[in-house]
């Protein structure tokens, strides 16, 4: 199989605009034909089914929380970028695909990166006309910050809660469609199987969370918004509930995986306080504009922070990088965090933390200033940690908050399954090897509100809105495949808990697959999870029925395809011989301990295809030209 | 005003005035707007009443002529009652309705319950309701009608114009009758330092700046008619009022 | 340190339910509430009984997924805190505490303390929204907002809908989140065309879905998560009465479509 990328032709800032010349429309008055349906309310699913319904189609929309709201792009802090320019600090459109690109490490799609950022101007003023309450100056214009170490002041904000607001924005919009019937909702359905029909995606497997039903929907179109797949970790920034099935279960079915192992780690969450610890709590990386980053220079140094002289620290982003300091890109933050922890100088009860100072900021700035400006996060911090971070320095560390990686699209953003499209965090995505500050959110709303609905009418329009049938044998075999599955994780009745084998993967895919990777422990892991999945089917214990609310039922079978996708993030990790951007293969750095890109060898995204069970996948491979930004090493000395 | 078949009747804008009063008053906000005015009416006219019933402290002579004068001004007199009795009829009607809606909202209870925010006062709006309404009763057959109270006394027996002052010092020469008095007036209190402040957020008047202050005046209203009206009683008991 | 459950236990949304005693020995002080209940969880699992049911997912205080009762009060003791953030340092050694669903008529219980949300969407369905289609809208500075009615209507847009404010109220009502919503938009420029019709199809869903009447007593606003205020509810009472009342015209429906 070939990967077709279907980039229009012509210089960089007309291809869009071609591609949507390009396209075939639908008539209006048949698009009510077409069913398409959309899997996922966040940022991306639910801005693509909202817009879907607006401009008339008949959308079926499946999400697995009670309602649509609720999706994990509420979480999102810090802001969304946008090519305004409004502070006129000489932001534009290439600008911010430059820097995106960059940020990237040059491992993402000229031509996608740079719609991202025309496109990104229309997303601020579609979510001004929604009512989302974005930050203001007093003279009632935008504000704007510069986040994430960006030059210019980019980002447009809602206090700590833009993700949430423009999520509302999103999820108002699709209650909209759903009043007006041009949407129908499905909440608490788990999508569990794709349903492909002569080669191409027709359908979707669900379980009903509540009643334990299994249900095949057919339409013209499947759209994938179902967000990444972090959890895979454990302990993340991610809600509980996202999770990859979706994603999984379609790979399964034949659309390609790309750069499964670019994850993103953010440097500043709170440390594991325990065995018990469900979840990681991010500290907006705003924190590092004021705070700075240090641990004791001896080893096992117990002393309070308090008692450390001002000698005896090392103030290890400030003395390695003194032009950037604290405000190192996020992977380089990270790594350093984790190399003087893995020293034995990390600090607090577990050792995996490093301190996060504001004494010099509040000395200098005064205590009222840094309230003015983190209040609400000190608060947070302090709720979790019962410690006061105005007196005490913060402890922090990186925690899993992003993946790179997901299901491979091309510009249309459609899958290799043809009538199958992914959208937001869900697909291989815009953002390369590593992902830049207050871009997810843009990401996600620009695939969603101005990029599928166009490229999906050009697929419809060429497909007869042909009767699919909810008892065609393919679609049949994936219903009673679902079922069989349910039944087979609570048939296993055995001995340890979902959550145990979903820890001891989390174990593994950190220490071997988190900020540092190498030959032998990528190919350690690899065997280490074959044989925690031979015993996961040997050994988990479901309790209950499949025919009621079973939360330990749908957890099992989202641990039992991270069981499955950790071994090909391994595998991805293990293939590509270079570091680049998250991916920090340790064979491959600069004799200063950086990142080395191999871009002779590995300017492509790799993008693995299904084989069937017990086979390896193959690698496609897409080349990278970067006909716009020429490749560089990075460096924040 | 026959709502009905008026609206049955008439075409275009009336009909659909009236419908728009009915769906207005269908509606929980429509209900409660309904509750603050008639408490706003019921409000002003506790503590005119009380100002009016003070006048006993200054004797005799002007407590009667106050009588006198309100029975020689009939549309004075009979406009205020009949406002009063429709202003008391809807607002009893309206909180059957809405205590009837509330208690179906939440069929079951909590095992167990404890309040986070809300007053004394405010939790009990449902029971010193239906008591103030039967006190009503009591006090319109004592004092208004006179059927309840062993000696009534009229001053101009011919008009049926009661003597109030006589009236009053008799009937709270009774410490039963007192002690009634005094409880009810607690649950007055109680009903107004919620009522009071509530029936502006249930008109939507809510301002930052004011909100605050006017809460201090309904709280300051409740105690002040608590005070003024035992006053009352309690003189009269203790020998002052004679 | 050792905690005593009283957990509300039901099979499903028809089934009887009865509080079950459970006692949780080892519980750190560093777990936040819900940590402590996956621990009773793994418990319950090893023992081969069924786990408690409740809703969560981001575990940071703003999905709106989790939310029971703790001992009579909202989400628990600590005021602006939903549970998942909810620290046991904050209960002692030996304390009792009963955990109960959210009650309301509005809400069924559809398992232990898992509750059906589902009014919340269809009162925001009936006008909680600015009725613009995807395109291409003014530019984002094209209508200056104030500052401070940016602020404020950020401070009513925090509304997470997590339910606990009818969980709260007596009267079961939905006032404080409805009116979170109609404040919102209110006090935007874009949220001005459909005001009116806003009110009046929110307030009417919200009769529709079973939902008590606001009595102003305010313990809605005592527990809600993101101190929302009852001024919003103000608000909504008073655009729902200049709708009632007013000149602007109105229809029956939306203008959703």
């Amino acid at each position: 199989m070939n990967l077709d990328s279907r980039i229009p032709s012509g210089p960089i800032e007309k291809k869009w605009d071609n591609c949507r010349f390009d396209m075939k429309l639908v008539n209006p008055a048949n698009k009510r034909k077409y069913t398409v349906i959309v899997v996922g309310t966040g940022l991306a699913g639910g801005s693509a089914a909202a817009t879907l319904g607006e401009l008339g189609y008949n959308v079926l929309c499946f999400s697995h929380q009670d309602s649509p709201r609720r999706a994990h792009s509420i979480a999102a802090q810090g802001g969304i970028n946008a090519a305004k320019n409004y502070q006129n600090d000489g932001d534009s459109i290439y600008r911010l695909f430059y820097d995106t690109v960059k940020g990237g490490d040059f491992r993402a799609r000229e031509a996608n990166v740079y719609r991202l950022a025309q496109i990104s101007v229309n997303i601020i003023d579609q979510c001004v006309a929604q009512g989302v309450p974005f930050a203001r100056e007093y003279g009632g214009m935008l504000a704007n910050r510069s986040f994430g170490g960006a030059q210019v002041s980019r980002t447009f904000y809602a206090r700590g809660q833009t993700g949430q607001q423009l999520l509302l924005g999103a999820y108002q919009a699709l209650e909209r469609q759903i009043h007006a019937g041009s949407v129908k909702m499905f909440p608490r359905r788990e999508m569990l199987d794709l349903i492909v029909i002569d080669g191409v995606a027709r359908g979707i497997v669900t379980r009903d969370m509540v009643t334990g039903r299994f249900e095949a929907t057919v339409a013209d179109a499947v759209v994938l918004g179902t967000g990444g797949y972090g959890n895979i970790f454990y302990l993340s920034t991610n809600a509980r509930n996202s999770n990859a099935t979706a994603i999984w279960r379609a790979y399964k079915r034949g659309a390609a995986f790309g750069n499964p192992c670019f994850t993103q780690i953010h440097p500043t969450c709170i440390p594991v306080s325990g065995e018990y610890q469900s979840k990681l709590t991010l500290m907006s990386e705003s924190l590092r504009n004021d705070g700075r980053i240090w641990v004791p220079l001896k080893k096992g140094d117990t002393r309070p922070s308090s008692q450390i002289p001002e000698a005896e620290r090392d103030y290890f982003l400030e003395r390695r990088y003194p032009s950037f300091g604290n405000l190192v890109p996020r992977d380089v933050a990270s790594r350093n965090a984790k190399m003087v922890c893995d020293e034995g100088r990390g600090v607090g009860p577990s050792g995996f933390g490093v301190y996060l100072d504001f004494a010099d900021s509040i000395s200098r700035l005064g205590a009222e200033t840094i309230r003015e400006r983190y209040g609400n996060l000190f608060e947070m911090y302090d709720l979790i940690t019962g410690e006061d971070p105005y007196t005490t320095p913060m402890r922090i560390y990186p925690a899993v908050h992003y993946t790179m990686g997901g299901l491979w699209v091309d510009y249309r953003l459609q899958s290799t399954i043809p009538g199958l499209f992914v959208i937001g965090e869900a697909n291989f995505s815009d953002h390369g090897a590593n992902r830049l500050g207050a871009s997810a959110l843009m990401q996600g709303l620009a695939d969603g509100y101005f990029v599928l609905p166009y490229t999906i009418g050009d697929y419809l329009a060429q497909s007869k809105p042909a009767k699919a049938d909810a008892n065609h044998a393919a679609a049949r075999e994936a219903l009673d495949g679902a079922g069989a599955l349910t039944r087979k994780l609570l048939g296993v009745k055995g001995k340890r808990s979902v959550d145990s084998f979903h820890k001891e993967l989390g174990k593994y895919m950190w220490e071997y697959c988190g900020m540092a990777r190498n030959e032998k422990g990528l190919e350690h892991a690899q065997g280490k999870i074959a044989a925690l999945r031979e015993e996961f089917w040997r050994n988990v214990n479901v309790t209950g029925e499949g025919e009621e609310i079973n939360q330990a039922l749908e957890r099992a079978g989202r641990v039992a395809d991270y069981l499955e996708l950790g071994e090909l993030m391994c595998l991805d990790a293990y293939q590509r011989r270079e570091s680049c951007g998250g991916h920090f293969r340790e064979e491959w750095q600069t004799p200063e301990g950086e990142a080395q890109r191999d871009d002779e060898r590995f300017s492509h995204a790799a993008a693995w295809l299904y084989q069937g069970a017990g086979k390896t996948p193959e690698r496609l491979v897409e080349p990278l030209a970067f006909e716009y930004v020429h490749p560089s090493q990075r460096s924040y000395k | 005003m026959s709502v009905g078949s008026a609206a049955r009747s008439a075409a275009g804008a009336r009909s659909a005035e009236t419908s728009k009063l009915l769906g207005f008053y269908h509606s929980p906000v429509g209900k409660k707007a309904v509750m603050a005015v008639t408490g706003l009416i019921g409000a002003g006219f506790v503590i005119g009443h009380m100002l009016g019933n003070l006048q006993v402290f200054l004797g005799p002579e002007v407590m009667n002529a106050y009588g006198m004068k309100l029975h020689e001004t009939p549309p004075l007199l009979y406009g205020a009652r009949t406002v009063l009795l429709i202003a008391v009829a809807l607002h009893i009607i309206a909180a059957v309705q809405l205590t009837r809606m509330n208690v179906q909202a939440r069929p079951k209870g909590y095992a167990k319950w404890t309040p986070a925010g809300s007053s004394y006062a405010s939790r009990t709006m449902r029971v010193s309701g239906p008591l103030l309404a039967l006190f009503i009763v009591y006090h319109l057959l004592h004092f208004t009608s006179g059927v309840a109270h062993p000696n009534f006394r009229y001053q101009d027996a011919l008009h049926k114009v009661p003597a109030p002052y006589e009236n009053v010092v008799a009937g709270f020469a009774n410490p039963v009758v007192s002690l009634v008095y005094i409880v009810a007036m607690i649950l007055l209190m109680l009903h107004i330092h919620h009522g009071a402040w509530s029936l502006f957020q249930s008109l939507g008047l809510n301002h930052p700046r004011y909100t605050p202050a006017l809460r201090s005046l309904a709280r300051a209203a409740s105690y002040a008619l608590l005070i003024g009206n035992c006053a009352i009683p309690l003189a009269v008991l203790a020998g002052v009022v004679k | 340190m050792k905690i005593i459950l009283h957990v509300w236990r039901q099979k499903g949304r028809d089934a009887e339910g009865k509080l079950v005693r459970y006692e949780c020995p080892n519980v750190s002080e560093h777990m936040s509430f819900l940590e402590m209940l996956d621990v009773l969880n793994e418990d319950l699992t090893a023992r081969g009984e069924d786990p408690v049911a409740f809703e969560h997912d981001c575990r940071e205080g703003i999905c709106g997924c989790c939310g029971f009762v703790i001992n009579g009060v909202a989400h628990g003791p600590m005021p602006g805190t939903t549970v998942c953030q909810l620290h046991m340092r904050h209960f002692k050694d030996g304390d009792e505490l009963y955990l109960e669903p959210w009650r309301a008529m509005a809400f069924p219980v559809l398992k232990d303390l898992m509750v059906d949300r589902g009014a919340f969407d269809r009162i925001i369905a009936a006008g909680g929204y600015v009725s613009v289609s995807t395109g291409a809208p003014p530019d984002g500075n094209a209508l200056p907002v104030p500052k401070s009615d940016a602020e404020r209507a950020m401070d009513a847009a925090q509304c997470i809908g997590c339910g606990a404010c009818v969980a709260a109220c007596p009267n079961a009502s939905a006032s404080l989140f409805t009116s979170a919503k109609v404040s919102h938009l209110g006090l935007l420029p874009q949220g001005q065309p459909e005001r009116h019709e806003r009110a009046l199809g929110m307030v009417r869903q919200m009769a529709i879905e079973g939902f008590g009447a606001c009595g102003n007593i305010g313990e809605c606003e005592a527990v809600c998560p993101k101190r929302i205020s009852i001024e919003n509810i103000a608000r909504m009472h008073r655009d729902y009465l200049c709708a009632a009342f007013g000149e602007r015209p109105h229809g029956e429906t939306g203008s959703a479509g």
